[in-house]
């Protein structure tokens, strides 16, 4: 049932607009150097932060679709009869967000950093940081995804609560990107596990409340 | 013969309303029962209790393996009503044509009418090994037809052992033990 839950998220999510938060990464990276001016060296030492904040509002888009959908059509209810609990629920929504959300944006960072001149070591770092952020990001989102189930305006209370709870990635990311250095990449994958350790237990407890 | 569902002196409140205290039943085996009462009188909320998916306020509900049909049909509105079925039972085809739904299983669940979609929960619970199944308003928006055949489907699980609660305010077909609910209390 957990194989097959995955599964089919993954699915949903590909046939679902998987590309959608990609996209508008990628055309924010592209704004950026419009907005600072062409200037090589300028660009390359802002843009790694660019690109995060790119990255936290991309995984804004798809909270609409993870977790509500199911909730109104009873999935969740089912689920749990079929003797999921709601904490498995949440992480197999987890994971299969991350698949659909992660690689995808590594791949697109390719792009992304070519336009804000990030090369060598720069980009190296970018892509790791990438690797280390984006799971504690996809945790976080369902977390919220599953805290604004069934309220109206879903999309912009998940951004008041979705963005300042990402800060904390956004930081050590962003200095791992600009100066390198074991600590702050240490420090961004302890938020990233973090996030990841506690999500299942948010988002579960938040599907269990949705349904008195 | 040990009982699929047991209700001992249930107290249950939603939203500060009080639907039902005290409430005392049992389903064994080859039983079927039906919750009646008027709209809002708390039977779909005693159906979800049952199924576990709310809590008492007091007392205790056993249960047993069940399967539970309400109006939301749990079923991938993309997908094939076929591929649909199959992520809860592998092989729902024995289901299916007993609901007359086997025409049906190439054609995505998004473009089904609602009584097809009634069929289609049905056939979900159709096709569970579970032995208890909750049904609730099983007869919204079905006509005639399938009436007729959720009955057989009720009379073959019943022989086979099984037993079924009902949540619905029309007559079923067949004998039915009755529990009532009145707004707030029940008899």
């Amino acid at each position: 049932m957990i194989g097959a839950l995955i599964l089919r998220d993954v699915r949903r999510g590909f046939t679902g607009g998987a590309w959608l938060p990609i996209a508008f990464f990628l055309l924010v990276a592209t704004l950026v150097p419009f907005a600072i001016g062409p200037d090589a060296r300028l660009l390359s030492r802002v843009g790694a932060g660019a690109l995060w904040i790119a990255a936290l509002t991309a995984a804004l888009l798809p909270i609409e679709r993870l977790v509500e959908p199911d909730r109104a059509d009873g999935m969740l209810d089912q689920l749990l009869l079929h003797g999921v609990v709601d904490e498995i629920i949440a992480v197999c929504k987890i994971a299969a967000h991350w698949l659909t959300f992660g690689p995808l944006l590594f791949v697109a960072a390719f792009p992304a950093a070519a336009l804000l001149h990030i090369d060598g070591s720069g980009l190296a770092r970018l892509l790791l940081s990438v690797w280390i952020g984006t799971p504690g990001l996809a945790a976080l989102a369902v977390a919220v995804a599953a805290l604004t189930a069934g309220l109206p305006r879903t999309g912009s209370i998940a951004g008041l609560i979705l963005l300042p709870l990402a800060v904390p990635l956004l930081i050590f990311a962003a200095a791992f990107c600009a100066s390198g250095g074991n600590q702050a990449m240490a420090l961004e994958a302890a938020i990233s596990i973090l996030l990841l350790a506690g999500a299942p237990f948010v988002a579960g407890a938040a599907i269990r409340a949705s349904r008195t | 013969m040990k009982a699929l569902l047991r209700f001992e002196d249930v107290t249950l409140r939603r939203g500060g309303r009080l639907l039902f205290e005290h409430l005392t039943f049992k389903v064994d085996p080859g039983d079927r029962l039906q919750v009646t009462g008027p709209n809002g009188s708390g039977k779909s909320s005693l159906l979800r209790l049952a199924a576990g998916l709310l809590r008492a306020e007091a007392g205790s509900v056993d249960r047993s393996s069940l399967a539970l049909a309400d109006d939301a049909a749990a079923l991938d509105r993309e997908l094939p009503l076929g591929r649909a079925l199959q992520f809860w039972n592998a092989s729902p085809e024995r289901a299916m044509e007993a609901l007359g739904l086997t025409h049906l299983g190439l054609v995505p669940v998004r473009l089904l009418s609602s009584g097809q979609l009634k069929r289609a929960s049905l056939a979900r619970v159709a096709a569970s090994s579970a032995r208890l199944w909750l049904l609730d308003e099983p007869l919204n928006a079905l006509d005639s037809d399938g009436a007729k055949k959720l009955g057989l489907l009720v009379e073959r699980h019943l022989e086979s052992g099984g037993a079924v609660l009902a949540a619905s305010h029309q007559r079923l077909g067949g004998e039915w033990r009755k529990i009532e609910l009145h707004q707030g209390n029940m008899t």
